[in-house]
């Protein structure tokens, strides 16, 4: 399968803080890449580097190229490679003063989309793709923070979708969910490669394990190993990911 | 019988002592505004007749310095509320630097610069731009001036309320706009500045009580007017320079009207802050 | 918001219409907005700065207004004790700088201790159904205007002073030359309190956040201990937020040393500089607000728009200090955050 994105000697820097480097990793188009780690590891680091959210921090800086089909989005402006390339949170973070409809059209609307019904369209598909339509169709007037906390996240994640977006880089995103809810999640997940190229971080192994794919293993800032999910689980190459795994730090 | 008074019990007797000290300070706090609210509804009060509000202040009445008042505040909010929101999303949007940090300091200080200093800057400034030949010398005493000295002291008040309001916007709010591809300037004002918007309204009425109060900026600007407002080139009265006036003014009728003027002007203010507060709460709740 | 438009059998027909999923890039605004984000970044910032810039511009407006007067009298401004209008003309500022400080040290000496009883009160020891009301009935109080105070002080508190505080004040106290003369009533004495009064809202206010900032595990390991709440409150919090208390007292200060209508309105208004407090007074912004409308040479207006730069410098100083000690306060909060 060929490479979604691609990155090529990425680093990363808070003010003087080194926070990964030189990580080079593909991301395979239509199926669910991890990262894992463990707290502090850079993996979150290294997915905001992935659609620009990285510079947003003052004093950030990054290094190297990631690649999107081949172009690198450090040539590309910002906004359009965040259009590409969506992002979900670890904690659900609707617009308070939104509906739950416009938290979804939000991202199309504030782009300069005004025809009412491709926003329709685009709200529809999106709650439907993150399977949150049933729950919300009768309350789409309602405030999207009157949601439970899964609802929440998964308005999160149709919210990115309704921009249609190439790529869905999830950060964390059932770390503040109850198990239900991050099953419902996780299930989602695994629908939505169909259509788009997932990345997930999650400090959840077994997560991991159930949706990805590929997984990769990171530690203090460097990319130790990656491969076939089952593999880098059952046959770490690695003694690092192997003591990782098997739960002796963490 | 006799009391164990051990330790223990003198520290708890010393507790409730300090509590109830504590509490007294806030009574002893209150009395004056309670005193003043009473003497102003009660000597207010028999001045407020229909002609009160009708009559310019030549006659006895205050019609025309609330007039001024309301044409001074809406003059005022319409520069400095613009300006001063601008300047808090720069100072909490792009301020996180060295510039921002001294762009703040400044404003900071700004705020606390006496009014009166204020109104000497703006007459001086009318001076100074009159002997250059820039303007028409007699605008110092002007609605004009005392607009541009109102600005001056509301501005940096807007600019720290509303940094503050956006400040309490959670990044996360900024971050998922962002990752939408939503340009910044876009996810500012369409995003961020609504889920602040409750306490940006704050602070915008709570400039506006501030500037609508006061006095002594207007004394060498504004001046006063025994007439209906007559344009911004002309003297404006106002409500505060005519409690001034009147509670000064030799006859008993007058400090009556002083008073009455007062009861006025305490309940646009106190409204002001009230109706700010329930702005807040309804937002709130309504989340 | 139309629900018609987003009913399940538009989303059916919808379906049929197209393929579900779009390829990127179709339906999605064409050109990406790449100018907007610097032209606001450099409005913003443009206005911004010209708000620093209004300081500059008020700093130099006054002291080319006041150059008449400086260079008249040059240092000699700061400490000669004469005002004459009339010719020889010579203007001094100590009177009023004189004034000016003995009232802002009476109201911080009435105020303040009123101010932390509230703060301490509203932050640490009140019932919690309490709190919010009473903060709210406190920050009334600064939404009072200063002319209010002032026409309360000429008709409600200068009597009382006069009749009822003065008099047992002196009977006790009248040993003291602060306290000698005859009480009237509007003197240095009445503007002290109206000030205390004025600047109460603020100290409390501000000292209430610096309670607040106190993190609640110092509190904890206090009454840990077995400290009542009051020794917790001194021993842990007090000590903990003494910076931004201090920090809040000389905010206060700054308020008191420009406040002008309700002084003007109860301190008498005679230029002299007396010992006792129950002799009128005068305060820079008193005096400034008396008589710059009265000034008949331009040098006195020089001199009293100098009065004014002299009172916006004593305030900028005092209020720099706050920041500085405030600053320090709020970033601990922040780290302990």
């Amino acid at each position: 399968m060929a490479a979604k994105i691609r990155t090529e000697k990425v680093s990363a820097w808070y003010g003087p803080k080194k926070a990964i480097e030189d990580i080079t990793l593909d991301f395979e188009e239509q199926a669910v890449s991890a990262i894992i780690g463990p707290s502090g590891c850079g993996k979150s680091t290294l997915i905001r580097c992935l659609n620009r959210m990285h510079e947003t921090i003052p004093k950030a800086r990054v290094e190297g190229k990631v690649l999107l089909s081949g172009e690198d989005i450090y040539g590309l402006p910002a906004v359009t490679v965040r259009r590409r390339i969506g992002m979900v949170f670890q904690k659900a973070n609707p617009f308070p003063t939104m509906s739950i409809y416009e938290n979804v059209a939000a991202g199309l609307r504030l782009n300069g989309e005004r025809n009412r019904d491709r926003l329709d369209t685009a709200v529809l598909e999106s709650l439907k793709q993150a399977a949150l339509w049933d729950e919300v169709k009768d309350s789409l007037e309602k405030s999207g923070a009157s949601l439970s906390g899964g609802q929440q996240q998964r308005l999160c994640i149709a919210r990115a979708l309704a921009v249609r977006p190439e790529v869905l880089l999830m950060d964390e995103p059932c770390a503040a969910l109850d198990p239900i809810a991050t099953a419902k999640i996780e299930d989602l997940i695994f629908d939505l490669k169909k259509d788009y190229t997932v990345v997930i971080v999650t400090h959840n192994m077994q997560q991991a394990a159930r949706v990805a794919e590929t997984t990769a293993f990171m530690y203090l800032g460097h990319l130790i190993e990656v491969g076939p999910t089952r593999e880098l689980f059952e046959r770490p190459k690695e003694t690092l990911t192997e003591s990782y795994i098997t739960g002796r730090f963490g | 019988m006799t009391f164990r008074f051990d330790r223990d019990t003198r520290r708890r007797w010393k507790d409730l002592a300090m509590n109830v000290a504590a509490f007294l300070c806030v009574v002893l706090a209150l009395i004056p505004l309670g005193s003043l609210l009473f003497e102003a509804s009660v000597r207010g009060l028999r001045s407020i007749t229909p002609s009160f509000f009708t009559l310019t202040t030549a006659n006895g009445g205050i019609g025309n310095a609330i007039q001024g008042t309301l044409i001074l505040i809406a003059l005022t909010a319409v520069i400095a509320l613009p300006v001063g929101i601008l300047t808090g999303i720069y100072l909490a949007e792009y301020g996180k630097n060295p510039v921002g940090a001294a762009v703040r300091f400044f404003v900071d200080v700004m705020t606390q610069i006496p009014s009166i200093v204020v109104g000497i800057f703006a007459f001086s400034l009318i001076l100074e731009l009159g002997a250059a030949g820039i303007v028409d010398k007699r605008l110092v005493f002007s609605t004009t001036t005392g607009v541009i000295a109102l600005s001056t002291i509301m501005i940096p008040f807007v600019a720290r309320t509303s940094e503050e309001a956006l400040r309490l916007v959670p990044i996360s709010t900024r971050e998922s706009a962002l990752a939408l591809g939503i340009p910044r300037y876009r996810a500012i004002l369409r995003v961020v500045l609504p889920s602040s918007s409750s306490a940006v309204i704050t602070g915008a009425l709570l400039g506006i009580a501030r500037v609508g109060g006061e006095t002594a900026p207007l004394l060498m600007t504004c001046l006063g007017s025994p007439f209906w407002w007559q344009g911004l080139d002309q003297p404006c009265e106002s409500l505060p320079h005519t409690i001034y006036v009147f509670a000064l003014g030799p006859d008993s009728a007058l400090n009556q009207a002083a008073w009455g003027a007062s009861l006025i002007l305490v309940l646009m203010m106190l409204g002001i802050a009230i109706v700010s507060r329930v702005v807040i709460r309804l937002r709130s709740v309504s989340r | 918001m139309d629900k018609r438009y987003i009913a399940e059998d538009r989303f059916a027909i919808e379906r049929r219409m197209h393929p579900f999923r779009r390829s990127p890039g179709v339906g999605r605004p064409v050109s990406p907005d790449t100018l907007g984000d610097p032209l606001f970044q450099w409005f913003s910032t443009a206005v911004a700065l010209g708000v620093v810039g209004l300081l500059v511009l008020i700093t130099v407006i006054l002291s080319l207004a006041a150059q008449d007067s400086i260079r008249t009298f040059g240092l000699g401004f700061l400490t000669g004790n004469v005002w004459n209008p009339v010719p020889p003309l010579v203007f001094g500022a100590v009177p009023f700088v004189y004034g000016t400080l003995v009232t802002s040290a009476l109201a911080l000496l009435f105020g303040v201790p009123i101010s932390l009883g509230i703060a301490i009160f509203l932050s640490e020891l009140s019932p919690p159904w309490l709190r919010i009301p009473l903060t709210y009935v406190v920050e009334l109080l600064a939404a009072v205007p200063s002319v209010v105070y002032g026409l309360w002080g000429i008709f409600v508190l200068g009597p009382v002073m006069r009749v009822s505080v003065e008099p047992v004040v002196q009977d006790i106290f009248g040993f003291l030359p602060i306290f000698q003369g005859n009480p009237i009533g509007t003197d240095k004495f009445t503007a002290g309190v109206i000030l205390a009064i004025m600047i109460i809202p603020t100290i409390s206010a501000v000292s209430r956040e610096a309670l607040l900032a106190v993190p609640d595990n110092q509190r904890e390991a206090a009454l840990s201990l077995g400290a009542t709440r009051w020794e917790t409150t001194r021993v842990a919090v007090l000590r903990y937020a003494r910076a931004g208390i201090f920090g809040a007292i000389i905010l206060g200060l700054g308020r008191a040393v420009g406040e002008t209508m309700a002084v003007t309105m109860t301190i008498g208004n005679r230029n002299a500089i007396s010992v006792s407090l129950f002799d009128q007074g005068q305060t820079i912004a008193s005096w400034i607000a008396n008589n710059f409308l009265n000034a008949t040479d331009p040098l006195e207006l020089s001199a009293l728009i100098e009065l004014g730069l002299v009172l916006m410098l004593m305030s900028l100083v005092i209020n720099v200090f706050a920041r500085l000690m405030l600053g320090r306060v709020l970033r601990r909060g922040e780290g302990a955050a």
